[in-house]
């Protein structure tokens, strides 16, 4: 099929959809509907734009996909609860299936009040947030992240009140799993961080069942004054699986984010974090790993607007491509004018262990203030020999070497984590990824079957 | 006599160059040798050529260790029969931290030779006691493999573990160098340790400091890709006070 196509059949399917779409949503969600669509479709599916300059979304929409416009009956597997298990790590977990959120039994009001809740709920409970802060991080800054507006029902809401430290991580367990059908989902996520409050969040991203799958996700995340989040995401899906991941993040003053953002497995994977700078002094750390092998592709694009002066960003990419595989990375650095003593620092690191893997690297510095401090920097490289021969000369065959340094690569990553004990689980998720071995763990019996 | 290394005729060339122009040497077991000679000698070609680096390509000659056809083994199975090279320049490896690189590497000797794996709390306890010889600051056992490590540190990690794997073969190649006079007698306690009957030290230095605690049985001095002499250890004491000149003059078979 074309692109045009395409995006005559997403006319056609969001035509349709109106009407159910009202009625299993929240007027504060209809709201952004048809603008966000029209300038969805006004370009449709991104093909080589300055965004999306190597990003081929064709074959990730070109399928017959079951979009669910109701709720579905939700069942979770008791077994998929157990799989995204951190030893040693207490979470809230919430999780959602092809983008609709499951009923937990947990009153709505936590400790210190903070509320997490499914987006509709929090429509109807708390709809002075969603006004001021829905669509408000996101707003037309992404075409793709303009169709999940269009689409947007569920998803997971959070909001951590002023001077609140989050007594344990959220940890949000996305699923995707279809029965005979091929599934599209777009879930919206909205994180509030009051001022001075500080929470963690983990994102893990899994799939089910062996059909095929387009996630759109979106997730609007805003830092109040001085406040503190810690946010990972997690990616093991199947190689069937094709992810638009979306982050818009607003910082207010002094306040913190650290990301970091882990591919271990997946089809198609596209990751935009899109973050403003836009109170004095805030920060960024973002940390992105990903491994890819067979014909997987991972692009990653990151955009950092430093609105304010006195900011600071740092961001650090590292990806391990075997056999085929394709990555992209693009930083986007934006220094508005004012926005003196900006520090941005930027690095982009790629071990290539085929002759047929490929890595298109872009740094995009734009920069319209005085008294900046940017770097950046990319490499593409092989393992080392000399370390090669290093280990083997203590005895260590040459696979198990390869290994070794491949580990120690991405470790640089990993090694991050705050939680010890999803830094840990992580490592040992990274081992198994790279020793091709099953990760018994996660539920990913299919990449054996799919990739074999 | 037990002959544990046996050096015949042996050439190799780097890059079409060639640098190992017919060495021969013998080592038995029990023995200590040193290796002294001029920088660009080819001392550390020598060594990476036994120790199986592979951009060092053997065009003539033979090399026996235990018996065995040394140059048909790579690199990881002349570790597990027993060599072990101290490198003049050891190499940093992000992210690996020390301890795993450790358990690693001794397991797959112990697989090697039949053995299980080692129990996690004795291989702690072994490794504990190795690093009280070396004198070694248990901190950098987590810490990436040399890493950001001194040089003095990195040269102690070298012999700890030497210690560790306990070779029946180590080449020290200028383990001494960059060593203060602590560290010095720490990395010679080290090897003193380890010999045995059954093992045997080659060392290469450029000093008689070294020498003064690990005491050779022989000194070899290596010119331009020979060995032109070989004698007792008196011969490092000359070298201290001559330099290699005199001995430049000589052809290889005069000693
Ligand atoms: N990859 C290479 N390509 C070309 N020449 C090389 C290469 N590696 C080593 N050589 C050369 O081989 C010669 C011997 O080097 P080697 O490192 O073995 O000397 P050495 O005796 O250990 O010296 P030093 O005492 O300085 O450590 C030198 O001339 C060196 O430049
Ligand atoms: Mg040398």
């Amino acid at each position: 099929m074309s692109t045009e196509q395409i995006n005559s059949d997403l006319s056609a399917i969001f035509r349709e959809a109106r009407k159910p779409l009202r009625v299993n949503s929240n007027e504060l969600l209809d709201r952004h509907r048809e603008e966000a669509f029209l300038h969805f479709i006004a370009s449709g599916i991104p093909e080589k734009t300055e965004e999306y300059a190597h990003a081929d979304l064709l074959p990730a929409f070109d399928r017959d996909y079951h979009l669910m416009l109701r709720p579905p009956r939700l069942k979770v597997n008791p077994d998929a609860l157990f799989t995204c298990n951190v030893p040693g790590l207490d979470t809230r977990v919430r999780f959602t299936v092809n983008g609709w959120t499951a009923r937990v039994d947990e009153p709505l009001e936590l400790p210190g009040g903070v509320v997490i809740c499914s987006l509709p709920t929090a429509a109807e409970r708390y709809p002075g947030l969603l006004e001021l802060h829905y669509n408000h991080h996101a707003g037309k800054r992404d075409t793709l992240a303009s169709l999940n507006t269009a689409f947007a029902q569920d998803g997971i809401f959070i909001n951590v009140p002023d001077g609140v430290n989050m007594d344990k991580p959220l940890q949000i367990v996305n699923l995707m799993q279809g029965n005979n059908n091929n599934v599209m989902s777009f879930q919206r996520n909205l994180a509030i961080i009051g001022k001075g409050a500080t929470a963690t969040i983990l994102a893990c991203d899994h799939t089910l069942s062996d059909n095929a799958f387009l996630s759109n996700s979106v997730t609007e995340i805003a830092l109040s004054e001085n406040a503190s989040l810690d946010y990972y995401q997690v990616q093991n899906q199947h190689v069937e699986a094709s992810r638009i991941n979306a982050i818009f993040v607003t910082q207010e003053r002094a306040s913190r984010l650290d990301a970091n953002t882990i591919t271990l497995y997946g089809g198609f994977t596209r990751n935009n974090l899109i973050v403003a700078l836009a109170g004095e002094g805030s920060e960024c750390n973002l940390h992105g790993m990903y491994l890819s092998d067979k014909k997987q592709r991972v692009d990653n694009f990151t955009s950092i607007e430093h609105a304010a002066p006195g900011c600071r960003s740092n961001e650090l990419f590292k990806g391990v491509l075997d056999d085929s595989a394709v990555a992209d990375f693009t930083g986007r650095v934006i220094v508005r004018p004012g926005a003196r003593k900006t520090e941005a620092y930027q690095a982009n690191h790629n071990l290539l262990l085929s002759d047929e893997a490929r890595v298109n690297t872009r740094p995009q510095l734009i920069i319209d203030a005085d008294d900046v401090k940017c770097s950046h920097g990319a490499t593409v490289g092989q393992l080392d020999d000399e370390a090669m021969f290093y280990l083997r000369s203590r005895g260590i065959s040459e696979a198990e070497a390869r290994l070794m340094m491949m580990f120690g690569f991405a470790h640089e990553i990993v090694g991050r984590i705050r939680l010890e004990p999803l830094r840990e689980q992580i490592d040992n998720l990274v081992d198994k990824r790279l020793r091709g071995e099953l990760t018994k763990c996660y539920n990913c019996v299919r990449h054996c079957k799919k990739t074999s | 006599m037990n002959k544990l290394l046996e050096i015949r005729d042996l050439h190799a060339v780097v890059d079409g160059k060639e640098i190992l122009k017919g060495i021969n040497l013998d080592v038995n077991a029990g023995e200590t040798h040193a290796i002294m000679g001029p920088n660009g000698a080819g001392k550390s070609t020598l060594s990476a050529v036994l120790a199986g680096r592979e951009n060092f390509i053997v065009t003539r000659g033979e090399v026996w260790f235990k018996g065995k056809n040394l140059l048909e083994m790579p690199a990881e199975n002349r570790a597990r029969e027993g060599l072990f090279l101290s490198f003049q320049y050891p190499v940093e490896i992000p992210g690996v931290s020390t301890v795993n690189f450790l358990k690693t590497a001794i397991n797959e000797h112990r697989k090697y030779s039949g053995k299980p794996p080692y129990p996690p709390g004795e291989f702690l306890k072994m490794i504990r006691e190795k690093m009280e010889w070396v004198g070694i600051d248990s901190k950098l056992l987590n810490r990436s493999l040399n890493e950001g490590f001194s040089g003095g540190e990195k040269k102690k990690n070298e012999i700890f573990q030497m210690a560790v794997l306990e070779p029946v073969l180590a080449i020290l190649d200028e383990t001494d160098s960059g060593l203060d006079i602590d560290a010095l007698r720490v990395v010679a306690n080290g090897v003193n340790r380890l010999k045995g009957p059954g093992n045997a030290v080659i060392v290469i230095t450029h000093y008689q400091r070294l020498l003064d605690h690990v005491v050779p049985d022989v000194v070899h001095v290596l010119h331009d890709g020979r060995v032109v002499k070989t004698a007792g250890k008196e011969l490092a004491i000359e070298l201290e006070k001559k330099g290699y000149d005199w001995i430049k003059q000589q052809s290889p078979g005069e000693n």
